[in-house]
């Protein structure tokens, strides 16, 4: 019984909130890889797309709501999605236009692009706090558990209860649509193997007839797809705050590299590395030790190994170690 | 400098001027302070990416580093959290660092294969149980002593000034762990190591109370310049003010404020000249070779590795010494104020329009970014007051629009970098 409790403790603090979080991260990170993929460079302002997609889809959600829409036990969120998305991507086919093209032509480093991407940044995280402040929103309805604590306790007679949030299991069963579509479209489709032909080789790409812009436009448009999902399946999992938004940048950051940058199936495995890392480093083991370890032998302390302020060293310390290891990622990405 | 940097310069300052005539001479010394210590961090950047081309986006770390040398060095010693746990703190970092050299050690002399992976892990992991069995009772214990007043170590309780070379150390000891690992990769690695390792330094501030009270801040670090209430209590200082036609009270602000742009000014031009002679000397030229072709550079027998290193820790050092004079300025260390935006991105900003590669640039950039950060938000308020006048005084989207403002300032910057990153790509004054 004791080992049960142990194992349904974790599942319910670790394994599923870990799942989740994996789940976002690797759509972000995603999102992060395609760009370094087709446009060659790493793109800053990804972290406040993803903030600028979810407001978008939150201002549509409080549109819905107060036409008195809504799905039921479902987030009101997940039928403003398309709607967050389509302004997502003319916001990033606009910046394009306007910002990336200019340096694209040019043939500019991609460290300058960086840069400009830097600027982007500014630009985004202004906009958004001046559109819907700086503070906290939440913007979840619906059921809020699939299966609460108390309901799982008297289902099994266990003494630890097992909790789904309708939010965790959004996250997973949209997160494996879109990466199903994603490969799907990258894989079998005409346009996806045009868009890989040119992130392998762009000079041979271009010589059999690829039109790099309209390549250009459509990861644009994944990539608003991807962020804004990312997004609002973390706003409806935590809460929406523009600037917790900008600081996803590093795990992302590191979920991607950790993976191979360029690499989709490296930024999905990324994504999971890290949440898996972050939550049971900062995750607190005295309960599960307690059930597993013979009595008189429980822990005192908490047997947290570091508290959750130092997550962002959890990402770090992976990325550098991989980097030290495997410079190009566990899944060997390609460099520029 | 040709004439029309001069003129360039001459505009900041009759823009810091004009603040003086039409705001108050207060807002335009406090301008000019931070002014002055933006620009010593534009320097900083400039020496990594202007004349080596390295991306370091974590300068927000070595400010904040900066700043904790300060107060390690001015604050007084609080002799009963040292009795307390003192010396078992430091004992418990002697542990730490022993663990990671040995693990060094380790990885270096046993022989490759799935032993060694496995002895590495067993050594790390028994080495991190061993290192908090004696950190965290001693951490309680300090931290446990007088909480509302201290629970810190306190510093060493010497004159702050000493605090700033001292900050730079520090800061330059983070770069050196750093630019060992990350120097060598690619830039953008470069870059997220260096924003990994800025959120981490500010996670220790924050949350390493035995060492810095974490959000409870430090306040009242000593002044190397003396305060405004003795000022306005010495009636030499209140007759001269009185022959100046000023108060005694806005007399003292101005004069302690001038007193710090002295200081400031003294390290900056300092800096300047330093960097200026850097430049131009054989190093200077090797490396910019070094920037514009790595490859020739090493052919030519330059150490690229050990120059980017070289060149890594002296700009993240002056971007500590900023970040001591800053918490002078203050006389306050408030880890929860170190935004990466403002601290890293910002500084970047200000390297980019005032001219990568050249420090006068470097240096333009800092202060006239500097003051449209400052000004973009009163200026910005007028403007939206302006523009809504037309709406009804009750309007929801009036009150929202004027409650934005605040938020028009990271809008404007990010315009301002575009624009000059399209237009004049080199920046303000560019490298010559």
């Amino acid at each position: 019984m004791d080992v049960l409790n142990a194992v349904v403790a974790l599942a319910n603090f670790v394994l599923i909130p870990a799942t989740a979080y994996g789940a976002q991260l690797a759509l972000g990170a995603l999102g992060v890889t395609l760009i370094y993929g087709i446009l060659r460079f790493s793109n800053f302002a990804h972290g406040d797309t993803m903030a600028f997609g979810t407001m978008a889809t939150i201002l549509v959600t409080w549109g819905l709501q107060s036409y008195g829409i809504s799905l039921g036990p479902l987030p009101t969120a997940l039928l403003a999605l398309p709607a967050g998305i389509a302004i997502t991507a003319l916001l990033l086919l606009g910046t394009d236009r306007a910002v990336y093209r200019f340096y694209r032509e040019q043939k500019a480093k991609p460290v300058i692009l960086v840069i400009v991407s830097m600027g982007v940044m500014f630009i985004l995280n202004g906009l958004v706090r001046f559109i819907i402040g700086p503070d906290d929103h939440r913007f979840a309805d619906g059921a809020r558990f699939l299966i609460d604590a108390r309901t799982f306790r008297e289902m099994t007679g266990l003494a630890e209860g097992l909790a789904i949030r309708t939010s965790q299991a959004i996250t997973i069963v949209t997160a494996v649509v879109v990466v199903a579509l994603l490969f799907w479209f990258l894989n079998r489709t005409r346009t996806g193997k045009s868009m890989r032909a040119f992130s392998d080789n762009e000079d041979l790409a271009l010589l059999s007839g690829i039109n790099p812009e309209r390549v250009v436009a459509i990861t644009w448009i994944i990539v608003a797809a991807l962020a804004t999902t990312a997004g609002v399946l973390y706003g409806l999992d935590k809460s929406f705050k523009a600037f917790t938004y900008f600081q996803l940048l590093l795990p992302i950051f590191a979920a991607a590299i950790v993976g191979g940058l360029g690499n989709p199936l490296g930024a999905i495995a990324g994504g999971f590395l890290i949440a898996y890392s972050e939550v049971t480093i900062t995750y607190a083991w005295k309960k599960v030790l307690t059930y597993l370890l013979p009595d008189g032998m429980a822990p005192e302390g908490l047997v947290q190994l570091l508290s959750t302020e130092y997550k962002f060293a959890v990402s770090f310390v992976i990325l550098v170690i991989v980097l030290l290891f495997r410079p190009t990622g566990i899944f060997r990405g390609k460099s520029v | 400098m040709k004439p029309r940097d001069m003129a360039l310069f001459a505009l900041v300052a009759l823009l810091i001027l004009g603040t003086g005539y039409l705001q108050s001479w207060n807002a335009a010394l406090n301008i000019l302070n931070m002014g002055l210590i933006s620009a010593i961090m534009a320097l900083g950047v400039n020496m990594q990416w202007g004349y080596a081309g390295l991306f370091n986006v974590g300068v927000m770390g070595f400010v904040a580093l900066g700043g904790l040398g300060a107060v390690l060095v001015a604050m007084p010693p609080v002799g009963e959290s040292w009795s307390a746990g003192g010396l078992r703190v430091l004992f418990a970092l002697g542990i730490g660092l022993a663990v990671i050299m040995g693990a060094i050690q380790l990885w270096r002399r046993m022989a490759r294969g799935a032993l060694r992976g496995l002895a590495m892990v067993v050594w790390l992991v028994a080495g991190f149980f061993v290192f908090r069995a004696v950190f965290d009772p001693a951490v309680a214990a300090i931290e446990a002593v007088n909480p509302a007043a201290t629970g810190y170590l306190g510093g060493l309780g010497l004159p702050v000034l000493f605090g700033w070379p001292v900050g730079a150390l520090l800061a330059a000891g983070a770069a050196w762990v750093i630019g060992k690992t990350a120097l060598g990769l690619r830039s953008d690695y470069l870059a997220i190591a260096t924003l990994g390792i800025a959120e981490i330094v500010i996670a220790v501030l924050k949350n390493e109370e035995w060492l810095t009270r974490g959000v409870k801040n430090v306040i009242g670090i000593p002044r190397p310049v003396p305060y405004e209430v003795d000022l306005q209590a010495d009636p030499g200082f209140v007759e001269r003010a009185a022959g100046f036609g000023l108060d005694p009270v806005t007399a003292s602000t101005l004069y302690v404020k001038l007193l710090y742009a002295g200081l400031f000014a003294i390290v900056l031009i300092a800096l300047i000249w330093l960097s200026q002679m850097a430049l131009r000397s054989p190093w200077g030229r090797m490396m910019r070779a070094i920037r514009d072709n790595e490859v020739a550079a090493e052919a030519m027998g330059k150490d690229v590795k050990a120059r980017h290193l070289q060149i890594f820790i002296l700009g993240s050092a002056v971007c500590g010494l900023a970040g001591a004079m800053m918490i002078t300025l203050d006389s306050q260390l408030t880890p929860a104020s170190y935004q990466p935006l403002r601290f890293t991105f910002l500084v970047w900003v200000m390297v980019i329009v005032g001219g990568s590669g050249n420090n006068f640039g470097a240096v333009l950039g800092g202060f006239l970014i500097w003051f449209l950060w400052v000004q973009v938000e009163p200026f910005g308020a007028f403007l939206m007051e302006l523009l809504t006048s037309g709406m009804a005084a009750d309007s929801a989207l009036r009150a929202h629009l004027l409650d934005s403002v605040a938020h028009m300032r990271l809008l404007t910057m990010g315009v301002i970098l575009l624009l000059v990153l399209r237009f004049s790509p080199r920046g303000l004054i560019p490298e010559r």
